[in-house]
């Protein structure tokens, strides 16, 4: 009697699943048919030129922007049904931006506190623990009382992987991270992300940072033109391209000096 | 000589061809000279001029100033204070509700935001207070709530808040869109993060052109004449303006002058300083 119920319930939902989704602004179709998935545990990096639709497919995930049409389905809950409380899917959701985007008019501690307090209501002290414990494993816990203008732009990238990791998300989104970065700040950022990675933390990346998608990700998938061209293991996608659109992008941006576009 | 005929026409080969003319340097000490000159003929001319006796008899009076003192702080000085301030306090909040109302998703509350902004930025303000005066005949029965500081108050406040609002749309607007962005990706709604996130910040953005908002309000509160005061309600304008009158003389109205400055010049000196610091500070 028992066994049908559980059969049902066996296949493992994805961390988050995307069918046949298009986004136009205006007459610009961006995103042009996507079908991918992200299973639990998972880090996925997408690569491609800019203008390729990167960011607008990491931005449908948690609807920041609309989707024109398609589905997007986190755990199992459809976030493009209007039914759905769009808030409370986006709190198992965390997003890294490019610019930070931290609140400039609060103390580090405060930030990662804040959505805590307002959105999850824990109690003061209970988000001040969460907030250290974060703030000391991203590596800026000393900086806890300075306002986010008094930090490095590689502190304030870690206070807010700190402070998207505070709400404890299912799934992390990260939106070029470290392309605001002067160079020599990239390192900090992509090892916190690497330690993330490490724990098993669903990862959904956007990244010029090739070195970093073949050694952590666990699938590439490149992107031009609004659909996704090739998705596989690093070592296939990066390693040896089936397509000659991923190889000449591989050969931009894996030696600058060779302009062939 | 084929140098100074072509001078006046087109410059020659340069450096050569200004002899007629003075070098820019030299223009400029001329110029600064005749300058100087100017005062120091009008100066000549006003101290030559003036009866400084009958001046300082009409405007400077030491007995009459001394009859001003203290009513003008006690009195005049706090009325001055209470319209302002209240009339500030309500225009910031009703300001606020209408550059909410201007940023609306909700196209009716956009065109009656632009409206009452449009209307009332447009309208001299002694022209509110004189409406207001008739209130009562408009709509009987009704009563403006604190007498005639509800009524002061309520001229500022309409008066203020179309500025206002106008000022806090601004400020709202130049909060980054991405400030929004991070709150709602945290599951933020969408009126949380506008008052957790984007309207503390905004209120630092607008906070030095705010402050200037208070100096033409505490200006503006002069207007309260208009109202048919009565003496506990008077206001540094009316103050000076009744004692001048019943001396038929100026000094009250300088001394009431010299009130409004000791107020308006330093909040000046605060907004520059607030919009200083903000230049360098945060972000």
């Amino acid at each position: 009697m028992t066994e049908p119920t559980t059969q049902a319930a066996a296949p493992v939902a994805h961390a988050v699943e995307i069918r046949d989704l298009h986004k136009r602004f205006g007459r610009l179709e961006v995103l042009r048919g996507i079908d991918f998935a992200v299973d639990p545990g998972q880090v996925v990096c997408v690569i491609g030129p800019s203008g390729s639709g990167k960011s607008t497919l990491l931005r449908c995930v948690n609807l920041l922007e609309q989707p024109t049409s398609g589905k997007v389905v986190l755990e199992g809950v459809e976030l493009t049904d209007p039914d759905v409380d769009i808030d409370a899917a986006r709190r198992r959701v965390g997003m890294v931006f490019q610019q930070f985007n931290l609140f400039p008019h609060m103390t580090v501690l405060q930030n990662v506190m804040i959505a805590q307090r307002r959105v999850l209501r824990r109690g003061a002290a209970e988000a001040e623990r969460i907030a250290r414990e974060h703030l000391a494993k991203v590596g800026v816990l000393e900086k806890a009382a300075f306002y986010p203008a008094q930090l490095s732009g590689g502190q304030q990238q870690r206070v807010a992987i700190a402070r998207a990791l505070a709400m404890n998300p299912a799934l992390m989104l990260f939106d070029e991270p470290t392309s605001a970065l002067d160079p020599e700040l990239v390192g900090d950022v992509l090892t916190v992300m690497r330690k993330l990675a490490e724990e098993g933390m669903t990862m959904l990346v956007v990244t010029h940072e090739m070195a970093f998608a073949r050694d952590v990700a666990d699938r590439v998938v490149f992107m031009d033109g609004g659909v996704i061209v090739e998705d596989g293991p690093p070592d296939q996608v990066i390693g040896s391209p089936r397509y000659e659109r991923t190889r000449s992008f591989l050969r931009r941006v894996l030696d600058p000096t060779h302009t062939d576009v | 000589m084929t140098d100074q005929s072509t001078t006046a026409e087109k410059p020659g080969p340069a450096g050569r061809a200004r002899r007629t003319r003075l070098s820019p340097r030299k223009r400029q000490r001329v110029s600064r000279a005749v300058q100087y000159a100017v005062l120091v003929a009008v100066a000549v001319f006003l101290v030559l001029r003036i009866d400084w006796n009958s001046l300082a008899q009409n405007f400077a009076k030491p007995e009459i100033a001394a009859e001003a003192w203290p009513e003008v702080i006690t009195v005049a000085l706090k009325n001055t204070i209470i319209y302002s301030v209240g009339g500030f306090v309500f225009a910031f909040l009703f300001g606020l509700l209408l550059a909410l109302m201007r940023m609306s998703s909700v196209l009716p509350y956009r065109w009656l935001a632009i409206a009452y902004i449009e209307v009332f930025r447009g309208l001299p303000a002694l022209l509110i207070f004189l409406l207001i005066l008739f209130l009562p005949q408009a709509l009987p029965g009704f009563q403006v709530p604190g007498d005639t500081y509800g009524q002061g108050i309520l001229g500022l406040t309409v008066v203020g808040s179309a500025y206002m609002a106008e000022t806090l749309r601004a400020g709202l607007q130049a909060v980054p869109k991405g400030q929004m962005e991070a709150a709602r990706s945290l599951g933020m709604s969408h009126t949380r993060a506008t008052v957790s996130i984007v309207i503390p910040q905004a209120v630092r953005i607008v906070i030095p052109p705010t402050t200037n908002q208070f100096v033409s309000l505490l200006k503006d509160s002069s207007l309260v004449l208009f109202l048919g005061v009565t003496s506990e309600y008077v206001e540094l304008t009316k103050f000076g303006n009744d004692l001048a009158s019943t001396h038929a003389n100026a000094t009250p109205i300088l001394v009431v002058g010299i009130t409004y400055l000791l107020v308006t010049i330093p909040l000046g000196y605060l907004a520059n300083r607030l919009e200083r610091r903000q230049g360098r500070g945060r972000r």
